[in-house]
């Protein structure tokens, strides 16, 4: 939609402003709202013990001991919670064919991987809860494990659900045009090669936790959470522990991170709100780090057979993949963990006007933790295989990468259109943002420089990509497939008797900014100062109705509804104005708290206009409603998304002798259509570049072949640190979206989703003088001396 | 185990005195006996600097010293720093330090003890003491500006 209502031109509108955040005072002096800091009167702590083998029938239990500990309240095992919590499947009707089993808080019968919560324990402290989980004894007979997503299709793999007969969970083939007959033409180069992504995990910093609390007075059930999607965990506990809807109240505060991590359901969070039911009282778990890394979703892992065709002129003529991908002993609830895949198969090579196409992916059942959405879902993926492809084949044709793409990407002028994929894209601008990278990076220069340096033994390379990034979802993500995952935002706006306004949002903050960025469009949008707006997000009880913050969307669909409200509710206020002042509304303004003229002229504050409706309604005309508060829904119609697009590059050393990679710069020019507040938006895109970094060079969860984790410590297992980091030149380019008044799309993941490609890219570039190529992540050392044969 | 100590601390300028179980770490005594819920735990293994926060004058991890270790000793921690941090605590909000602000405790202990050292406005020197403190949500840049920001205003 794209109505007369118009507010960028506004001289006090903050839109654009790269405004301070509030709350950043809160938190630089030890003020956050943390969920471990929370002490409830009463509150009582869970540990668990959890399985120490990947695949294991439970022969018996033994908590004698256990039981023994003074401090301990109450143990549980999956067959005393059986009754008390109605199992979980992680499928989506419109994801035909995927198939999960049951999932149940504890394991009942079989543990599926190592990590997987078998029995609880609630003690005075998590101490005693440690101490007395330490002494329960689970017996458990071996089960032959399938780790390797590769091997657990093969027929002699062991099946984890014996009734679904083998370890297909989904698969989905996408085909356009006759990729075939376009391999098989004599004038193209083929390029094929094998890519393999690690299997990685999120590491928020704040562990998952929550405090839940059941008062039988009233059977109510509230629960503070560390979480990104307050109304779908409102759901979620009510159905799954058998109460009404309205009777459970979700709280999110202050979130230490999230990355998606923090939208999906585990057994150890539901058991802690069970625990909670039963006991009558307050139950906190915070997982610590190992539970953190055993537990929390993983994402990326990922083998992929990729193959492109080009013609001499540098045209794509076919890109076509196989993508295999382990999930885990099941498809995590409600989300599914076949979206990863899917993205995948809808993503690649998506920026391309490309008609022949192909991609197939299996996603398979194997013993390791789960695997679902984390930052940038498939992204990475997506265009590392594009985007790698893409430029070894303008090398083997001897082009320039860059003007490969140039010839390649959709026209900035041809949208809308659908991709080759089957994506409906729109006000995209791929030429606009690639010229803009090359300038920025000054291209030309340094590819003589890394020339000339190479003369010297000097290693660098350059690496592109040209990327979209899902952003705004639609209902025809997860409604469509039956989720209770809310697409639409609400936003309420209430004038404040004192002239300040309050919004009321269900979007959510997790430190992007949220809260400031609804802030300030309302503030600019109504007319008071950013401080006279009090912002509330994250509680089931008091926000409109909402899907919180995942797949950057608070920026588009939230900040849409804001600025909706604070139009209606200016509209309420100038026709009481104008009552009062005898004017007509559409003669008068708000300006800096102030009713005014059209023309700045001051007429009555905002505080005494509140007044005069709040407390001496008598002063108003009988038919005038006393109504100072106004709620907008927003949700993006017509679009499955409103994709944004970036173009990315990275340089890079390398050095041969060691394998080691030091990445001298990186640049980002982003599209993220209207930019709301740029100090927001570009830190994050800085931190999605850093997470894209860590998957690219650092971050890998290691099994070994029986299942086990070997490196879940934050010693053993690499994020960035602030040495290895480069500064990171950012810039935009804004093509507003029509979808929306406001025209904001996302940009909380294009980093993570873009740079692993381009760093990729830019490692291939340096490894080619020396007759190298890597195709794996992340690209530790020794895989790059692997490839230099040097190992 | 249920062995205790007590023991006597001053922190941020009172005297707390406790009986505390030999094993507890001091981040968890300050967070959980005193409330003051300011430092965070991240790993609880001495990696992440989540917990960093002052003992007679030197930073240290919370979740490697004992809460017994701290018997007798000074203690700061972010809701304690005053004055001395307010320089950082204006750049760290005007350069967007901090995003979701879990690890922005232990990062500004870190940057106080840099800067109070007298480093220089050096990007390298800046990154490479912050290497002990892990934030997963900036990219590390707006803190190295707000370091930097500090010394610059303080040598001008
Ligand atoms: S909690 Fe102490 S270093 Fe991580
Ligand atoms: S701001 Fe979230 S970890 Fe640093």
């Amino acid at each position: 939609m794209s109505g007369p209502l118009t507010i960028f031109d506004k001289p006090n509108s903050l839109i654009g402003k790269p405004v301070d955040r509030p709350d950043a005072k809160r938190l630089l002096q030890g003020r956050g709202k943390f969920v471990d800091d929370i002490q409830l009167p009463r509150m009582v702590h869970a540990a668990f013990v959890r399985a120490p083998v990947a695949h294991g029938r439970i022969v018996s239990i033994d908590l004698d001991e256990a039981r023994a500990v003074p401090g301990v309240i109450a143990i549980y095992t999956g067959a005393d919670l059986a009754d008390h919590v109605e199992p979980y499947v992680g499928v989506l009707s419109h994801m035909v064919g995927l198939r999960s089993a049951p999932q149940m808080p504890l394991a009942i019968d079989t543990v599926r991987w190592t990590g997987e919560p078998v029995v609880m324990v609630v003690a005075s402290s998590r101490a005693v809860a440690e101490d007395a989980a330490a002494l329960v004894f689970v017996d458990i007979e071996d089960l032959p494990p399938a780790t390797d997503m590769e091997r657990a299709l093969e027929p002699d793999a062991p099946v984890i659900h014996p009734d679904f007969g083998n370890n297909l969970a989904w698969e989905r083939t996408v085909e356009a045009g006759d990729p075939d007959a376009a391999f098989a033409r004599d004038d193209v180069s083929v390029v094929e090669r094998t890519f393999r992504f690690g299997r990685h995990t999120g590491v928020t910093l704040e562990t998952r936790a929550s405090v839940v609390d059941y008062d039988p007075s009233e059977d109510t059930l509230t629960c503070h959470y560390s979480g990104q999607a307050p109304h779908m965990m409102q759901f979620i506990f009510a159905k799954h522990l058998g109460l009404p809807e309205e009777n459970v109240r979700v709280i999110s505060n202050d979130v230490g991170g999230s990355f998606g991590i923090k939208i999906h359901t585990y057994g150890d969070e539901i058991a802690t709100a069970a625990a909670a039911k039963l006991l009558q009282r307050p139950v906190k778990f915070v997982a610590d780090r190992l539970e953190s890394f055993l537990t929390d979703i993983h994402a990326r892992d990922h083998v992929v057979h990729g193959r492109i065709a080009v013609t001499p002129e540098g045209e794509i003529a076919a890109l076509a993949f196989d993508d295999i991908t382990g999930i885990g002993p099941y498809s995590m609830y409600p989300r599914t963990s076949a979206i990863e895949a899917n993205q995948i198969l809808n993503l690649t090579g998506a920026p391309y006007a490309l008609e022949n196409y192909r991609a197939n992916a299996k996603v398979v059942f194997q013993n390791k933790n789960l695997m679902c959405q984390y930052r940038a879902v498939g992204h990475p993926i997506a265009m590392a295989v594009a985007d790698g492809l893409l430029e070894e084949a303008a090398h083997k044709i001897g082009m320039d990468v860059v003007e490969i793409r140039r010839r390649n990407l959709v026209k900035d002028d041809a949208y809308p259109c659908t991709s080759a994929t089957g994506m409906k894209l729109d006000d995209l601008s791929h030429h606009k943002t690639l010229d803009k990278l090359i300038e920025t990076m000054d291209y030309d220069a340094k590819r003589a420089e890394h020339a000339a340096l190479r003369a010297e033994g000097i290693h660098r390379g350059l690496g592109l990509v040209s990327m979209i990034e899902v952003t705004n979802p639609s209902p025809m993500f997860y409604g469509i497939g039956g989720a209770p995952i809310a697409s639409q935002d609400g936003s309420t706006i209430r004038l404040e008797a004192g002239g300040a306004i309050h919004v009321s949002s269900s979007v959510t903050e997790q430190g992007q900014g949220t809260n400031t960025i609804l802030a300030q469009i309302a503030a600019g949008v109504f007319g008071v100062a950013m401080d006279r707006v009090k912002v509330t997000t994250g509680d089931t009880k008091t926000t409109p109705y909402g899907g919180g913050t995942w797949a950057s969307r608070g920026a588009g669909i939230g900040g849409e509804a804001t600025l909706q409200a604070a139009h209606a509710l200016k509209e309420q206020v100038l026709d009481i104005a104008g009552v009062i002042l005898q004017a007509k509304p559409e003669a008068l303004d708000i300006v800096e708290g102030h009713v005014t003229d059209k023309d700045g002229t001051q007429r009555m504050s905002l505080s005494d206009l509140a007044r005069t409706v709040y407390y001496r309604g008598n002063e108003l005309p009988s038919d005038m409603t006393p109504e100072l508060v106004a709620t907008r829904h927003y949700r993006v119609t017509d679009f499955p998304f409103v994709f944004t697009n970036a173009a990315m590059a990275a340089e890079v050393e390398l050095d041969p002798d060691t394998g080691f990679v030091k990445i001298l710069n990186f640049w980002a020019v982003e599209d993220c259509g209207r930019v709301i507040n740029p100090k927001l938006v570009d830190e994050q895109i800085r931190g999605g570049v850093i997470q894209g970094i860590g998957g690219a060079f650092y971050e890998e969860c290691i099994y070994s072949e029986d299942g086990q984790f070997e490196n879940a410590t934050m010693a053993d297992y690499l994020v960035p640190m602030a040495f290895e980091m480069p500064d990171i030149t950012i810039a935009h380019v804004e093509t507003p979206t029509k979808t929306s008044v406001l025209g904001a799309k996302g940009a909380g993941e294009a980093g993570t989703g873009g740079a692993p490609a381009a760093l990729l890219n830019a490692v291939n570039d340096a490894l080619r003088p020396l007759d190298a190529q890597i195709h794996q992540m992340p690209m530790t050392p020794e895989r790059i001396l692997k490839a230099l044969g040097t190992v | 185990m249920t062995d205790t100590q007590t023991i006597s601390v001053t922190v941020n300028g009172e005297t707390a005195s406790a009986a505390v179980p030999v094993r507890q770490n001091l981040v968890d005594f300050l967070r959980n006996t005193l409330g003051l819920t300011g430092s965070h735990v991240g790993c609880e293994h001495g990696v992440c600097g989540a917990c960093t926060l002052e003992v007679d004058g030197a930073m240290v991890r919370g979740c490697l010293m004992l809460a017994v270790q701290a018997d007798g000793a000074k203690v700061t921690t972010i809701e304690g720093y005053g004055d001395r941090a307010a320089a950082l605590r204006a750049a760290f909000i005007d350069r967007n330090a901090l995003q979701c602000g879990y690890c922005t405790p232990g990062m500004l202990a870190s940057a106080l003890e840099y800067v109070e050292g007298g480093g220089g406005a050096d990007r390298a020197a800046i990154r490479e003491h912050l290497s002990g403190n892990y934030c997963r949500c900036t990219g590390y840049q707006s803190i190295v500006d707000a370091v930097c920001d500090v010394i610059e205003g303080e040598s001008s």
